[in-house]
């Protein structure tokens, strides 16, 4: 066997060579079992470990050029070390507790906020037969796990006992529940048209990938998935300007850095997930699997950081509109549309993308001319006539009542 | 609407990352020349033209200038001591102003760090040692706007050299 074959099947031959190294050292299968299980964990948690402050870096320098700076160049070659100086800079600062917050509570959520994204990797196939575990149900599992997120989230929140916590806290479950609907129905044409829920079966299935297939379930996926990773446009439960920071007000030091990597950590998650489930995974031309997921994650890492620089942050009321009146019933309509396509071509021929990207567009050009009727004209702020006082100044409605 | 504003921002950040130049200048490596009528620390003080009338200590607002003359033979006055003290100097430029010989001009620095509080307060010899290389500003005489008194040239010309000596931090050109 050559060196390329080797590398071209890398994981599933380093398994393979830990397994016999294993069992030739005379262990029972049970501890067999553990010894592979640990070394499962400890390569995708090295695997996101490592990828999370590059993208740090990245991110910082790339903001910087899209605002017409240059970023963090100054800590080695291109200030490639900034990532290291940052931890070191945060880990030597004092951790403070409020007197009033729930100590246990307060030091547990920092260290959970990583365990969704990391309990996401579980499932995900990084090559054919190179997956920790290939559960026949993984699309539920990964609904089901990303929704803890918000569990970890309100959790720092309540903890803290501030009160723009609390509040960051409570934006982040609303908003996080509300995605949850249309991006969990938008996974559902995927599930369908792949005929599996196992990742490797949808990715098997894939012989084109589901973006061109079903581009309006990618739509919607993919802003449910921004907004389930709390970035920008979305950010509402750490919006600095408006509630200081939200959930971790009142975390500092490496408290904090846990805070930020953790949604470094969600948004390598949900890339990868969107990678599976739109992009065709680890299939492609030459290059090994592996390298092929990364390099599809990294296309959707850098689409989430370009929107970033992009939109302003939308209000809570527009983020929870848009997720109700807009991306629930688009994601309804979707998954009758792309039902009735199963049924009547299973074999999902090519000529089904003439026909899905024109309905995407459609759809979303009507629904958003519907949206805008179901919305109502803007709140005017009305003179209200005050009977029996002579006002000089016209007394303003409350918002959202004068319709 | 429907999305395509989105979209045009989003094409609009791209172009600004891939064609823009970054219009950061790495300070302490790079500077950028302070403009003309900058009102910065390191004033100009010409002695010759000082009559020690004291007008520039009695128009300071923080009382920053302290001057001791003595009495000459013919009806003047010899400056002995002219400080100002630039710790508290906000840089109003109220001393420039109320100067009526013209001897008091705001300088072009704005670096003033300094290990010691004493060497923050300039006094005549220093005055007096960098009367003749800096450039006053100016400010409050826009006359200097047109010739630089340090070189005799016209500024136009020291402004195009300083121009073109700049191309390259990307300050100038735009």
């Amino acid at each position: 066997m050559n060196v390329w074959d080797y590398l071209v099947d890398l994981i599933p031959n380093l398994a393979r060579n830990l397994r016999a190294a294993v069992e030739g050292a005379g262990f029972s299968d049970g501890a067999v079992f553990l010894v592979m299980g640990l070394a499962g964990v400890l390569a995708v948690t090295l695997f996101v470990m490592l990828l999370v402050p590059p993208l740090t870096f990245l991110e910082r320098r790339l903001v910087a050029r899209a605002q017409v700076r240059i970023g963090p160049n100054r800590v080695g070659p291109f200030g490639l070390l900034q990532p290291i100086a940052d931890a070191l800079k945060l880990m030597t600062k004092e951790v403070i507790v409020p007197s009033q917050a729930d100590g246990l509570l307060h030091l547990l959520a920092p260290s959970l906020i990583f365990l969704p994204p990391f309990m996401i990797f579980a499932v995900v196939p990084f090559a054919p037969g190179g997956v920790f575990t290939n559960l026949n149900m993984g699309l539920v599992y990964i609904i089901a796990v990303s929704s803890l997120a918000a569990i970890v989230v309100f959790t720092a929140g309540f903890s803290s006992a501030n009160r723009y916590s609390m509040l960051g806290a409570a934006r982040a479950v609303a908003q996080l529940i509300s995605y949850e609907v249309p991006a969990t129905i938008a996974l559902v044409t995927v599930a369908v048209a792949a005929g599996s829920l196992s990742l490797t079966g949808i990715v098997q299935a894939q012989t084109v990938p589901y973006i061109l297939y079903f581009p309006l379930a990618f739509l919607i996926f993919f802003i449910g998935s921004l907004v389930e990773v709390n970035r920008a446009p979305a950010d509402l439960a750490e919006a600095e300007s408006e509630i200081i920071a939200g959930y971790h007000t009142e975390y500092g030091g490496f408290k904090w850095a846990c805070f930020q990597l953790g949604e470094y950590t969600h948004m390598v998650a949900a890339s990868a997930i969107i990678a599976t489930l739109f992009l065709s995974g680890w299939k492609g031309p030459i290059l090994p699997p592996y390298l092929w997921l990364v390099t599809k994650m990294m296309v959707v890492i850098l689409l989430y950081m370009w929107i970033r620089f992009t939109v302003p942050r939308i209000r809570v009321d527009q983020v929870m509109s848009f997720a109700w009146k807009f991306l629930l019933p688009l994601s309804l309509i979707n998954v009758l549309v792309v039902g009735l396509e199963v049924v009547l071509a299973p074999s999902l021929p090519v000529w089904l993308i003439a026909i899905n990207v024109p309905f995407a567009a459609a759809s979303i050009v009507v629904w958003a001319k519907l949206y805008r009727v179901l919305e109502g004209p803007p709140p005017l702020t009305q003179r209200r006539e005050i009977p029996g006082v002579t006002s000089p100044l016209p007394v303003p409605e409350p918002a959202g009542t004068a319709r | 609407m429907y999305g395509s504003g989105i979209l045009k921002g989003m094409s609009l950040v791209l172009q600004t990352m891939l064609l823009k130049k970054p219009f950061t200048v790495q300070y302490p490596e790079k500077r950028i020349e302070p403009p003309r009528r900058f009102r910065g620390a390191s004033f100009v003080w010409y002695e010759d033209r000082c009559t020690g009338c004291a007008t520039c200590a009695k128009a300071c607002p923080q009382g920053n200038i302290q001057i001791i003359t003595t009495e000459g033979q013919f009806n003047q006055y010899f400056v002995d001591r002219f400080d100002i003290d630039h710790l508290r100097c906000m840089f109003c430029g109220l001393c420039v102003e109320a100067c009526p010989y013209d001897a008091l001009f705001m300088g072009p620095d704005f670096e003033n760090a300094s290990y010691s509080r004493a060497s923050l307060v300039i006094g005549k010899k220093h005055l007096n040692a960098a009367a003749p290389t800096r450039i006053p500003s100016s400010y409050f005489h826009p006359e200097l706007d047109r010739i630089d008194i340090s070189s005799g040239r016209p500024v136009p010309e020291i402004r195009k050299a300083e121009q073109e000596k700049n191309q390259d931090i990307g300050w100038a050109s735009r």
